[in-house]
Formats: structure tokens, sequence, C-alpha cells
């Protein structure tokens, strides 16, 4: 015979544990309705500030398959690490653009440039930069070449570069160009000219 | 105590008695089969067992020597990974999960002492699954070959007098040579050597009237019948083995047996020759400066792309990998008929990383590498060499793997520049690039990689057959071209 007080203490377990599932359920249901705000991808950072320098940046052209320099004036600050960065921002602007000979995919964003030193430049690209871009040996390395070239060319030093994605490495930027490996500057300088118009 | 007298005698008998039995027993048993296994990157054999009247093979076993395995058991569980494919089994369970996928096998799996045990009938569904790769198996003579590696063969007579029967195999082979009264037997035991078009070749001959193939416990066994004593000779550097009444038959009757030649078996007649035979160069596992390279195909082609990589979407319906796999078969075709022996790496839908390409294609030492892709982006072709990667150095006779090719990219340079120059000719239009475009950078031989895109507008001649051979055949050509300064260059 089970004691009363033990089937009452019973009862009143089981209604409690049944309001608390219908108020999480509840509850999950209003979160779910409430409309989330979309993210915020205005830059956190304040505009760069610092004199316009000329540059050059190396920019694809889908067309002929090319590599074209492109004189551009562009706010640097002094830092050798984010004039880098403000060089790839500059070239992605291009690049983010409709019109743009070399369309990459909306969303793009190259995160961050490491400098380290001996001579080597990391170039850290969001998962919207690989995911979106277009798939095909030469339409990858026009991008691949374009970084790196418009990186080293304007940043004295610079001897490899390694790129990831989202911070970490990648096997391929879209199933073609190699990521998986530095890049040896020398030899993209020397592609570049093969891909000169 | 008197009566442990007895069984004191007897104990030396009885120990006699059992070894006798026990050798009698052993001598009548059937002997040990065995599985063969062809593979680029080693043939092998290794022992079936028998359970629930079926062979077994350890899964295990069939993969350590193709790359990196490694398994585990978990209770009745049994978990394969090879490279980073991953397989499930379930010990008395015909089903398994590869790559995430269920699939059924012929036959249960069993584990033993943690080993997994599979029939060999499932290997031909297994196996291809694990290595992405096609996989022939011929079940009844125990034979797998992994890859199209099989070394076929044709026999014809040449009318001279004496007749010479001339064996021409699309590798070079080094069988185990008898010669019996009536009839010359090659045995292949290592060498893929499969079926020609008929088992049973006849000549119309008296002097050597016919050739049979067979089959059996792993082995090729290819039988001339000949009425007058034969000798069997290698040329070609193996490829080629010519048998024929020797020139002084009569007056010297036994030749010195050669080092592989198998001894004549009790019941053959004296009247029979002997065989001779010169060994063919023995299999070269690493190149050194004077070793001769062991070759098997001269030209390895790579459909790129396949199974969950589908490459560029070219549209809603077209993956690059069912183009490249087209445009594969379409070159093998035009480099086999001029005369270059072509291994095609994916010949289906199946998953194959970068890394297992070059491996296939270092061990092969082939001459040329040549990967395939197709883009919608630009117009014509493009033929790229490896764009080489800042790498560690080599050490001593290992070579840095993402530099491999550096020592190589001259000859692959050649080769792009006389592809390029025969699509010029053609006037299609065409550009040399360096890419950086794995596995180029891998490969320690000449290695290519053609990026086809439609001349127009339109990705539909993309699979028109026209266009692909075009394509293939201005490829082939330049390959052919160039054929003496790569096949040189190891």
């Amino acid at each position: 015979m089970i004691p009363r007080h033990f089937v009452i203490a019973l009862v009143v377990l089981l209604i409690a544990a049944l309001g608390m599932s219908l108020y999480a359920l509840h509850m999950r249901n209003s979160v779910a309705a409430t409309p989330v705000a979309p993210v915020d991808t205005r830059p956190l950072a304040p505009p760069v500030s610092g004199p316009r320098e000329p540059v050059t940046l190396y920019v694809a052209n889908d067309e002929d398959g090319s590599l074209r320099p492109h004189a551009a004036q562009i706010p640097l600050p002094s830092g050798r690490q984010q004039r880098a960065e403000e060089l790839l921002q500059a070239l992605l602007t291009i690049y983010l653009d409709k019109t743009s000979p070399h369309v990459l995919g909306g969303g793009s964003e190259v995160r961050s440039v490491f400098l380290v030193d001996p001579g080597v430049a990391v170039i850290d690209v969001n998962g919207a930069f690989a995911d979106t871009h277009r798939s095909g040996v030469l339409v990858e390395e026009l991008t691949v070449a374009s970084l790196i070239h418009t990186i080293s060319a304007n940043t004295p030093g610079i001897l490899r570069v390694k790129i990831l994605v989202d911070g970490k490495e990648r096997d391929t930027l879209a199933g073609h160009a190699d990521l998986s490996d530095f890049y040896d500057v020398t030899a993209v300088n020397q592609l570049t000219t093969q891909l000169a118009p | 105590m008197r009566w442990t007298s007895p069984s004191r005698n007897a104990q030396p008998l009885a120990l006699a008695g059992v070894i006798l039995l026990s050798a009698f027993l052993l001598s009548g048993a059937a002997p040990e089969k065995h599985l063969s296994v062809y593979s680029v990157a080693a043939n092998y054999s290794l022992p079936l067992v028998q359970r629930e009247g079926r062979d077994y093979v350890g899964l295990l076993e069939v993969l350590e020597p193709l790359g990196k395995v490694n398994a585990r058991s978990d209770g009745a569980r049994w978990r394969l990974r090879y490279y980073r494919e991953e397989a499930d089994f379930q010990n008395g369970k015909s089903r398994a999960r590869v790559q995430g996928r269920d699939m059924e096998f012929p036959g249960k799996f069993l584990l033993e002492n943690d080993r997994g045990l599979v029939p060999v009938s499932a290997l031909s569904v297994l196996l291809p699954k694990i290595l992405g790769g096609p996989v022939t198996l011929h079940e009844d003579s125990a034979r797998l070959f992994i890859g199209s590696i099989a070394t076929h063969f044709t026999a014809s007579l040449a009318s001279d007098n004496p007749p010479r029967l001339v064996f021409n195999f699309t590798a070079p082979v080094n069988p185990m040579i008898a010669a019996e009264a009536g009839s010359l037997r090659m045995t292949f035991s290592r060498e893929p050597v499969v079926a020609p078009a008929s088992p049973t070749l006849t000549f119309g001959s008296k002097a050597i009237p016919s050739a049979s193939y067979n089959e059996s416990s792993g082995l090729a066994v290819v039988t001339v019948n000949t009425t007058v004593p034969v000798i069997a000779t290698f040329s070609n550097a193996g490829r080629t083995i010519t048998v024929a009444p020797p020139a002084s038959a009569a007056a010297a009757p036994s030749p010195p047996s050669a080092p592989n030649a198998a001894p004549p078996s009790p019941g053959a007649q004296t009247t029979a020759t002997p065989a001779t035979s010169v060994p063919a160069p023995a299999p070269a596992v690493a190149p050194g400066p004077t070793q001769q390279i062991w070759r098997r195909y001269f030209a390895v082609v790579d459909a790129s792309h396949g199974g969950d990589d589908r490459g560029e979407t070219l549209t809603p319906a077209l993956f690059e990998k069912d183009v490249t796999v087209a445009l594969a078969r379409s070159l093998r075709q035009e480099l086999e008929s001029r005369g270059m022996t072509t291994l095609v790496l994916r010949d289906s839908d199946a998953n194959l990383s970068v890394d297992q390409r070059a491996v296939f294609t270092n061990a092969d030492h082939a001459a040329i590498y040549i990967a395939l892709h197709v883009a919608s982006a630009g117009h014509g072709v493009r033929v790229y060499t490896a764009l080489i990667p800042s790498g560690e150095d080599d050490r001593g006779p290992f070579r840095s793997w993402p530099t491999a090719q550096h020592a190589a990219l001259p000859l692959s340079q050649i080769a792009a520049t006389a592809v390029a120059s025969e699509f010029q000719k053609r006037q299609i239009p065409v550009r040399t690039l360096a890419a950086p475009l794995r596995p180029l950078n891998n490969v320690t031989g000449a290695a290519i990689a053609v990026e086809v895109a439609p001349q127009g507008a339109s990705l539909a001649q993309l699979t028109a057959p026209d266009y692909q051979q075009l394509v293939t055949s201005a490829v082939a050509t330049a390959i052919s071209s160039v054929h003496d300064q790569l096949g040189a260059a190891q």
C-alpha cells in the first residue's frame, strides 16, 4: 500500500513538470515569432584616416582572363599591416561592384591581413568569399593572383602569402585554386606576367 | 605398477603413429588458397579462409598495401578508415555504412579476434566505394584488379620459316616458363594479365597450331601448343615474348635453362626443349641515377573532380565532373590509337583525392600526367603547368611533397607548349599558364592540366562529341610529337 502523502507528492510533481513544459513551449514559440534584426555589417572601426596615396591595384578581368594594373588614390594609415588591409579592401570594393570585370559574390570580405616576419603575409577572407566564388581554374587563379600581387607589389618585403578562410586552412578556393600551401611571391609575380593583357 | 610397463613401451609407437598420421593428412590437405591483388601501388597475394562455405579475406590486409588505413573494433562493430573514407561494419551483417551511406554486399561480415573478414565476392562492391576507383574481380580465379591495371596481349604468328609466335603485351611481363611435351606454358603470378578476346587462339600452323589462356588460383596461364621443340625469348623491354623453334634445335637439343625458367615436370619427355627466357627489367621502386624505370603506362589521364566533388556546375543538370570523364575516355582512345599506353584515373563517378591521384601517377612513373578540367568562363582551351608553392627542400632521396614537380617542370612546359602549338594549328584559342592547381605540383614526372571552355557562348559545345574529339585529338597529337622527350626523361 503506497502511503497517501507519496501519491499526493507525485501528483504535484507531475503537474509541476507538465506546467513547466507548457511554459517552455510557450517561450520557444515567442522567441521564434520575434523578428530578428538583420546582421549589422557596418564596420565597427572608425573610417581610415590618413593621407591619400597613389597605389596600384591588380584587377582581374574575366573577359580576356587578364590581370590589369589599376591606379588608385586611397587613404592609407601609417601601420604596415593596416595599409595591407586597406589595399585589399579597396580591391574588394571594385570586385563587389556589379559592373566589375571580375565580380565576387555578395558578402565577400577580407577579414584581416597579418604580416609576420620574416616576409610572410596571411590574408584571412570570410566564408562568403570562398563559398560564393565561381568555380574554375582560371577564374579562381585570377582572384588569388590579384590579391597576392596587389599586396606584395605595394608592401615591400613580402616573400610568401597564405590565404585562410574564416581563420582556417581550406583545400581550395572554389574547387581548383590551391589554398593548402604558402604562395611564393616570386612565382606569383611570374604568373602575373603571364596574365598581363 | 606392472601395468605401466606396456604403456611406456607403447608411448613411442603412439607418437610415431601420430606423426605419420599428421604427415599423411597434411600431404593430402588442399593447398592454401590465395587472392592475387593487382594495383598501381603494389601487386600482392593474400591468403583466403573458408567460412560458411565461402572464401573470406581480411579487408584490412587488402587495403594496407594501397595506402593509409587503420581499423578498430568496438564490440560487434568494426570501423575502418582509409585516408578520409570511413566504413562501418557489424559482425554477422551483410550491410555496411561506407562514406555515410548504407550499402548491401553479398555474404556476411565476420569479426574474428578484431580482424574484419569479408567474402571475396563482396570486394567488387565494397572497394570501389572505399577506394574511389574501379575494381574488377575475377572471383573464380581469385584475381582482383584495382584501377584500370589490366595487362592485355595479342598473339600473332609470323609466317617465317621456322614460324614464330609473337606475343605483345601492353606492359612488361616476366612469367615463369615451363616446357613440356607438346606445349610451352607461361605462368603469370605477379602480372595483371587478362584474357584475350577468345581464350583459345588458333594459328593454322603445323609447328604451333594453337594457344590457350586460362586463369585459376590467382594465376594466369598461357599455354602454347606445339609439335616441335620451342623456346621463348623476351624483347622490347619485356613487352614482347617470341615463341619459336631454336635456330640450332637439332644441334643443341638442350640449351641451358634461364634463372626464372621452371624445371621440366617429371612427366615431361626429354625431346622437349626447356624454354629460355631473358628476364624483363625488375620493377623499380624509386628512380635512381642509373636505374631503369619500370613503367606500366605512358600517360595517366585524370578526369578531375568526381563523386561528391562536382566541380563547376555548368548547368543545373550538367557538372564539370561528368564532362571530364567523357573527355578522359576520348583522350585515352586518342592516345592509345597513337601507340601510347594510357590509364584513366577516374572512369566512373568516384571520389578520388588529389593525393591519391598523385600517388597513383608517381607509383607508375608515367611519362606524363594530364588532368582534364572544363569551364564555362572564357573561350577555347587553357593549358596549365604547376605553380610551385613555397615548400620545404628535398631531403636526400626524399622529395618535398608540395614541390615534387620542381625537377620535372621544364619537361611539363615542353609538353604544354606542344599542346598549345597543336591547338593553334587547329585554330582553337589557347593559352599556357602556370596554375596553383593540385596535384600538378605533387607529380614527379611531366604534368599538365587542360581546361576546356566552349569556343562560343553555348555550353552545349562542351558535351558535343565533335568538339571533345577535336580537343582530345589535338592533345594526343601534341603528346605524340614529344613522345620521345617525355619517354626518355626518366
